[in-house]
């Protein structure tokens, strides 16, 4: 039977980059997807004929340029075209618009406030000065604080050496960063309300938290840090959806040799002598291997696929512990024709951008207040983008694919999700929408609701969250996702982690699975195929 | 609910444009906070000449302007700024700098004392949002008012004739920075004795209403074939300005706000504008910091070079010696026509503050595409490089 020299489980961007990697480097590599179509959350599916969804993920940011270069993904067919602006509505039928112009950008803050709109220089500069730090930690392996490794120490030296080069005032200004509510952080710059609103979107998506909660200051930041060619916060599609971003990587693979088989679901990592020898799949077949490395995130892969006696009881524990709340839904919409939304006027640019209707820091927080109650928001956050108007692929000509990100949504609707109740939840957000664009629900063709039931359900991420575990301080860096785990090694020998639940984290990023690949490479002793951080001084 | 912005002029027209647009030749545009300004409307030769020989008109109403007014207005800006402009008076005008509490520099502009109107503070860059935060404790108003003030620069030796031709009667007693009003065409004018150019100039400040009013009166000298006035755009302004020695926060150094980098801020003794700070005043923002800074031998100098030769510096590295330690970088060069030589201002390290005993560029530039390189040595200015005595002279030759 055939050794594989390693074997990823999951087809997902982090496990396709893990493998593209190896096999790179010359190792035979081996990808298993339980599902029939890879891609985990970044898919484009057609469920409607003529359109294409971003079933999932839909927007491309913080995939590291380094990735793309190094794996050729552009020959590969992945294009990300830029996103521009947005627009929060205002329930006075006013709206602030994000544009993309800065000059204009300047003219629209100012016209809520004057004082705000110079304001936003200092909140660019500031949140750049932390988006600055961060990436540069994005393509690193963390260094374990308590390790007196050569390698750890340098690395926690270089960790404390990007700290202090800070000034004394922006230490202090960063430690308070992260550990502030958004709204509080946003309070610090600006005066109007909605300006405040539309700033803090980036900041509770995906997450279990509010605007009010201490450490969402810090996902705006997993949301600003990435960058379309150098601009950084700036968002784009893949050309084709998100599907593309899997494609590319899975062709990449490929062409280094790589198989993928789909439909091939893993019951069991197998553990001989403390060592990982293989998996166990749901047929029963078994399938060898000098490594195994998971995708799935951390609850999943020690929970769900992993021998608990295989495993330290203090992994165990830390693994039940582990924060993965699903708190976000989604909709996505095959539409006949482009919705107006009046309170723009015609062709305005800001339907191209992110398209959002909480104007209030309040609303913000009652929406997270029903979450807590196990309810969907009755007046939800949503992040809304309609690709097709200068993407062709995903929708017939004339007509427009919208993709509507819903916070919240809860895991378990209160009494369990019925079909009835999926139902309720998207009928709220298309109400919602409605509200602002009366032709919207005459041009609705066909619906897709996912609550994180179904999330969890399709691409297998623990309670449906999108970021494979929560983002905050005390599941970041060296304690993602455990304290003593965060260098992509297992409890046993020759068995890895490359998902999103492992550092920096979740988004569509693929450094947890190219940071993975050269621990194994190291672990090998082969020749390191990941690419460095470009840098920045 | 205020007018929505009109997202289809991205680049808003001063009031100056309807007039000005016609006179641009080569329909040359650069963004300018906001507003469409000109880089050039006819040569840049043509338009500098104009600045140091007869008369050139520039459209400043893109600055930032701010009106200050309360019984407090002048004890907060001598809180806000580096020098003492508690003696302000009346109908006069003063350079100023500030900083944050670190004593980085912020931006730098100039006060106008308006009399019983307040003040006015002009700044290169967005400031409301710290003049809000320094004025807290303090009883003042503050006010922006960059979209309603026209204001057009009338610079070069001929800029007094022109304008007494055009209805300033009196203007000739008006001494530098120095402010005086004026009813022309029916039309309440402000002009002060300042500008960007070092050279004879003044400012004219309007209700943007009135703004084409002003302008014709001061064109129509032109048009009765008098004296010669010509529009100038962005670039010539940039070779006169450097010529003159004024800095340009944002583009010579990275100001306190928009620093992303640590490091990259600039304290006004880094940027030689000591003479700027005061310590015989009360405290002001930054003064702590500015003291120790003060007991400590400098580390970096924005300085004034003069390059030998003729081949330009662009984004030079500087060493100090010909082959030397790298000490620093060209940040902004021209070659100045009226000096025939390529002058610069650059930002250099000092070895235990001092300056470097020499200065050395190495220069890349081409030819006919082809690449060569040399060095080139550079001398420290610390006077402005250009300040003619008709700059100052009160009254100001006739023509």
């Amino acid at each position: 039977m055939k050794n594989y020299d390693a074997i990823v489980i999951g087809a997902g961007h982090n496990g396709l980059t893990n493998a593209a990697f190896l096999a790179k480097a010359g190792l035979d590599v081996l990808v298993l997807e339980k599902n029939d179509y890879i891609g985990g959350a970044t898919v484009s599916r057609e469920l409607q004929e003529g359109w294409k969804y971003s079933n999932c993920s839909y927007v491309c940011s913080l995939f590291r340029p380094e990735i793309y270069q190094a794996l050729d993904l552009g020959r590969h067919g992945l294009e990300v075209v830029p996103l521009q602006g947005g627009v929060t509505f205002k329930q006075d039928g006013d709206y602030y618009g994000n544009y993309h112009q800065s000059a204009l950008k300047y003219r629209e803050i100012a016209r809520h406030s004057k004082r705000d709109a110079d304001a936003a220089v200092r909140f660019d500069a500031d949140l750049m000065k932390w988006c600055r730090l961060i990436r540069g930690f994005l393509l690193r392996t963390p260094p374990d604080p308590t390790s007196f490794k050569i390698r750890d120490a340098m690395e926690f030296a270089s960790l404390l050496k990007a700290f202090y080069e800070l000034s004394e005032s922006q230490i202090y200004e960063f430690i308070r960063f992260f550990t502030m509510s958004i709204a509080e952080y946003l309070e610090e710059y600006f005066e109007s309300e909605v300006i405040k609103a539309h700033f803090s979107g980036g900041s509770i998506i995906g997450t279990g938290l509010g605007v009010y909660s201490p450490g969402t200051a810090y996902v705006l930041l997993h949301h600003a840090m990435g960058d379309v060619d150098g601009n950084v916060g700036s968002w784009g599609f893949a050309r084709g959806g998100m599907g593309s971003v899997s494609g590319a990587i899975a062709s990449s693979f490929k062409s280094h040799g790589g198989e993928i088989r789909s439909g091939a679901e893993v019951e069991q990592i197998n553990v001989s002598g403390r060592k990982a020898t293989g998996v166990t799949l749901a047929n029963g077949e078994v399938i060898n291997a000098k490594a195994v490395v998971s995708n799935l995130d951390a609850k999943r892969t020690f929970l769900k696929i992993m021998d608990k006696k295989d495993l330290p009881d203090e992994l165990v524990t830390r693994a039940e512990n582990f924060k993965i709340r699903g708190s976000s839904g989604k909709l996505n919409i095959a539409l006949d024709g482009m919705p107006d939304f009046p309170a723009l006027g015609e062709n305005s640019p800001l339907t191209l951008g992110h398209m959002h209707f909480s104007d209030t820091l309040e609303r913000l927080e009652r929406a997270y207040d029903d979450w807590k109650d196990d309810r969907w928001s009755a007046d939800p956050y949503v992040d809304i983008v309609i690709p097709t108007q200068y993407e062709p692929t995903m929708a017939p000509p004339g007509k427009h694919m919208m993709s509507v990100f819903v916070q919240y949504c809860p895991v378990e609707a209160e009494g369990g999700w019925t079909e009835e109740k999926k139902q309720a939840f998207g009928q709220t957000v298309i109400n919602q929408i409605a509200d602002y664009s009366p032709n919207f629900k005459d041009l609705l063709v066909h619906a897709e609701i996912r609550t994180p039931k179904e999330i969890e359900a399709e691409v297998g991420l623990t309670e449906g969250n999108i970021f494979q575990g929560e983002l905050t301080l005390d599941q970041l860096m060296f304690n993602r996702p455990f304290p003593g785990y965060a260098q992509y090694r297992g409890p046993v020998k020759n068995m890895y982690m490359c998902s999103s639940s492992n550092h920096p984290g979740g988004g569509v990023m693929g450094a947890p699975g190219a940071n993975a690949a050269r621990e194994i490479l190291m672990d090998f002793g082969k020749t390191d195929t990941t690419p460095e951080d470009f840098g920045d001084d | 609910m205020k007018p929505n912005a009109d997202y289809r002029e991205i680049l808003q027209h001063t009031p100056f444009h309807e007039k000005l647009a016609p006179l641009s030749q080569v329909q040359s545009w650069s963004p300018w906070n906001g507003y469409q300004v000109a880089r050039t409307y006819d040569t840049l030769a043509a338009e500098y000449f104009a600045v140091r020989s007869s008369c050139s008109v520039f459209d400043m109403t893109p600055m930032e302007k701010y009106r200050i007014k309360g019984p407090d207005a002048i004890a907060f800006l001598n809180r806000m700024v580096t020098r003492d402009v508690s003696n302000l008076k009346p109908g006069r005008v003063t350079y100023v700098v500030w900083c944050n509490d670190e004593g980085k520099t912020l931006d730098d502009g100039t006060i106008f004392h308006l009399g019983k109107d307040g003040y006015r503070l002009c700044a290169a860059h967005h400031q409301l949002d710290w003049l809000m935060t320094s004025s807290i404790g303090f009883d003042v108003s503050i006010e922006k008012e960059t979209h309603d003030v026209a204001a057009l620069s009338v610079q070069g030796p001929t800029s007094c004739s022109v304008l007494l031709e055009a209805g300033f009667a009196g203007l000739e007693e008006l001494k530098p920075f120095g402010i005086m009003n004026f009813t022309v065409q029916g039309v309440d004018v402000m002009v002060s004795r300042t500008g960007f150019t070092g050279d004879l100039g003044y400012e004219v400040w309007m209700d943007p209403d009135h703004a084409i009013t002003i302008f014709d009166a001061i064109y129509d000298v032109k048009e009765r074939g008098l004296y010669d006035i010509k529009p100038i755009g962005l670039d010539a302004l940039e070779m006169v300005r450097i010529e003159a020695g004024f800095i340009l926060p944002g583009d010579d150094f990275v100001t306190a706000e928009t620093a992303v980098r640590n490091g990259r801020e600039r304290s006004p003794f880094e940027l030689g504008l000591g003479w700027a700070v005061s310590f015989d005043k009360p405290y002001f923002t930054g003064r702590r910091a500015l003291e120790k800074e003060a007991d400590e031998p400098i580390k970096r100098r924005l300085v004034k070079l003069a390059i030998e030769g003729n081949k330009t510096p662009h984004d030079s590295f500087l060493y100090d010696g010909k082959n030397g330690k790298r000490i620093g970088t060209i940040k902004v060069t021209i070659w100045s026509p009226i000096l025939k030589q390529n002058l610069a201002v650059a930002d250099i390290e000092y070895q235990n503050g001092k300056e470097p005993a020499e200065i050395w560029a190495e220069i890349y530039y081409q030819k006919e595409l082809e690449w060569k390189s040399i060095w080139a040595k550079c001398e420290i200015s610390e006077k402005p490089f250009w300040s003619p005595p008709r700059r100052s002279k009160t009254p100001p030759d006739r023509f």
